[in-house]
């Protein structure tokens, strides 16, 4: 699976990160770093943390205490669109697209911090703003051939079937030419056929652009096909990391999985 | 001719994102500017030009103020007569004391000096949505009124409550008859709702109703919630407060607080909601259905007049009214406009079922 990509130096890295909800520990003291080009899977029983630490990194939620550095400058806390203008890119657990709104302008919603143009230009829809315009629908279109959505190209996403709005949801993170992508349970709710093509863009996308990608996913085969590391959490802690081969021989895991068997007294 | 899409191949990405894709759309829309610009002036009456078109038209354009601020960008208002009054104060005070500037130049800015009203009254809505945002603005609307009807100087320093507008030249020449107010009204309206369109077909637009749809996710993108949100409150107060200028000077020809009470702002929140939310052909929609129908009712039910008691005419005529709004929304809850869609959608395929 990875043969022949080289994983680089560390492009993000995560110090002792807690988050806490009023009594209830989140995370606590989480460390671990994500590398150039590697597809880092973030794994744990329901509760874990794993869709707050994904919270944590793009700025959705701020850490109690604890540092992240991206591209070598930490940062302690992060506004959303600050993370996005880093480089950040993420997909929701819940598909978050914008319903009213066709495939296309969801897509195209992802190059907003890449298109500049003035509010009169655009109300004249002349000129540089038409250009900047037709550029951009360029970025669009080459993603829509990229995951296979032409077809449903002006359809309003609202009509898709789930599994569509979970692709076009990574078209428009894409969109943004992300330096890290963050994909919350890309597969979730996905049958077979729907999760391997997934899984297929998924790589695709880590091989072609050399993105570096960070996922939660909760099916174990398709976390141990495609990930290169992985960190596994339980009640808000780090109680794992490494190669998805020696993960799976963790103890640790394995107890956090399938319950720790207490002596009898 | 059949509306049909086959045998027009789009070659570029600018063809594809032409304002009207669609070779029927583009001779439709020149057909009804050629109605607007040419046959009503030269062949209609001043009645239907003074009475019907030039409200018809102001209320349109106040109706794509709002839509651009509740239909496209989500936020609720109550405020939109508000705005319009201050357009209107604006537009009168400065073709009073500054009458130096041209009449088109202080439409603009009387639109640009609502839109800083608008600004400052959006302000609230990084924190507050939905039906509290609309109590918010609804402060907007009492306190705009207030402030108009107590302090004297916006009304000249008298006391009177009605206040005749100044007269208008455009370019040297002298706004006079229906038919110059008419043609002032169309041009003006035609061009700010070309922006629009315009507008909320690009960036500016998709940035909106991403900050409508789902706000947490527009703003992981990187679109600004507060700055997103006051744009749409500049532009749609800016839409409004020319309306309310042109209400004044192009309608009444005269000026009067009364005249952008509440009434004004649920009647172009109605407009809305039946011609069409996020939609600027819903816009003009509405404002036919709001202020043309009750008078297009009010003439048939006229002709029955010697055989019907005048005062049960005027009751019908308010429970037809009614009626119809209740029918509408009950066909077709997302406006006039949605049902203009799917008929087009439908008569592309007619008369084969796929």
């Amino acid at each position: 699976m990875t043969n022949g990509k080289s994983i680089g130096d560390t492009l993000l890295r995560v110090d002792d990160v807690s988050v806490s909800f009023g009594a209830v520990a989140a995370l606590t003291d989480v460390s671990f770093e994500i590398r150039e080009r590697e597809i880092l899977a973030i794994i744990g029983p329901n509760g874990a943390g794993k869709t707050t630490m994904l919270n944590v990194l793009n700025g959705v939620y701020q850490p109690d205490h604890g540092t992240m550095t991206f591209n070598d400058r930490t940062y302690t806390r992060m506004r959303p669109s600050e993370a996005a203008e880093h480089g950040i890119a993420r997909t929701f657990q819940n598909v978050a697209l914008f319903r009213g709104m066709t495939t296309l302008d969801n897509i195209f919603t992802g190059r907003t911090l890449k298109m500049k143009s003035n509010l009169f230009m655009q109300a004249i829809y002349w000129g540089p703003a038409q250009k900047v315009e037709r550029e951009h629908r360029q970025a669009v279109e080459r993603i829509i051939d990229f995951l296979e959505i032409e077809e449903i190209r002006k359809v309003p996403v609202g009509r898709l079937p789930y599994g569509l709005q979970k692709r076009v949801e990574l078209g428009r993170a894409l969109a943004a030419e992300p330096k890290l992508l963050l994909l919350d349970e890309p597969m979730a709710g996905m049958n077979l056929e729907e999760k391997e093509d997934m899984c297929r863009f998924i790589l695709d996308v880590n091989e072609e652009f050399g993105t570096t990608i960070a996922l939660i996913e909760h099916d174990m085969g398709v976390v141990m096909d495609i990930s290169d590391r992985v960190v596994v959490l339980d009640y808000g802690r780090k109680i794992a990391d490494g190669h998805p081969d020696v993960v799976r021989q963790d103890s640790a895991v394995i107890d956090a999985y399938l319950g720790v068997a207490h002596d009898a007294a | 001719m059949l509306y049909r899409e086959a045998g027009q191949f789009k070659t570029s990405y600018d063809a594809d994102m032409a304002i009207f894709p669609i070779a029927q759309d583009r001779w439709g829309m020149i057909a009804i500017v050629v109605i607007a610009v040419v046959i009503i002036p030269l062949f209609t009456s001043d009645y239907i030009m003074g009475s019907l078109m030039i409200p018809f038209l102001i209320w349109g354009l106040s109706a794509i103020g709002l839509n651009i601020l509740t239909g496209y960008a989500g936020q609720l208002s109550l405020g939109h007569g508000g705005f319009m009054a201050v357009g209107g104060f604006a537009a009168y005070n400065l073709a009073v004391r500054v009458p130096e500037i041209p009449i088109l130049g202080t439409f603009i800015i009387a639109g640009l000096i609502a839109a800083a009203v608008g600004v400052v009254f959006g302000l609230p809505s990084l924190r507050i949505k939905g039906f509290y945002l609309a109590v918010t603005t609804l402060a907007a609307q009492f306190f705009i009124e207030w402030v108009f009807a107590n302090f004297p100087w916006f009304t000249g320093g008298t006391m009177s409550m009605t206040l005749d507008t100044p007269s208008m030249v455009v370019f040297g020449y002298a706004i006079e008859s229906t038919r110059d107010h008419y043609l002032l009204t169309l041009g003006i309206v035609l061009v700010l709702t070309l922006a629009a369109k315009n507008m909320v077909r690009s960036q500016l637009g998709r940035a909106w109703m991403a900050i409508r749809d789902m706000d947490v996710a527009a703003e992981v993108i990187g679109i600004r919630p507060l700055r997103t949100k006051l744009t749409a409150f500049a532009v749609s107060s800016f839409y409004a407060g020319v309306a309310g200028a042109l209400y004044a000077f192009a309608f009444l020809k005269s000026l009067d607080i009364t005249a952008y009470d509440l009434f004004r702002s649920f009647l172009v929140l109605f407009m809305i909601i039946i011609g069409g939310l996020g939609s600027i052909l819903g816009s003009f929609l509405g404002a036919a259905f709001i202020i043309l129908l009750p008078i297009f009712i009010n003439v048939v039910a006229h002709n029955f007049s010697d055989q019907i008691k005048p005062d049960f005419i005027t009751n019908a005529e308010l429970m037809i009214f009614g009626g119809l709004i209740i029918f509408f929304l009950i066909v077709e809850p997302f406006g006039l406009a949605r049902l203009w869609m799917t008929a087009k959608e439908k008569l592309r395929l007619w008369p084969f079922p796929h």
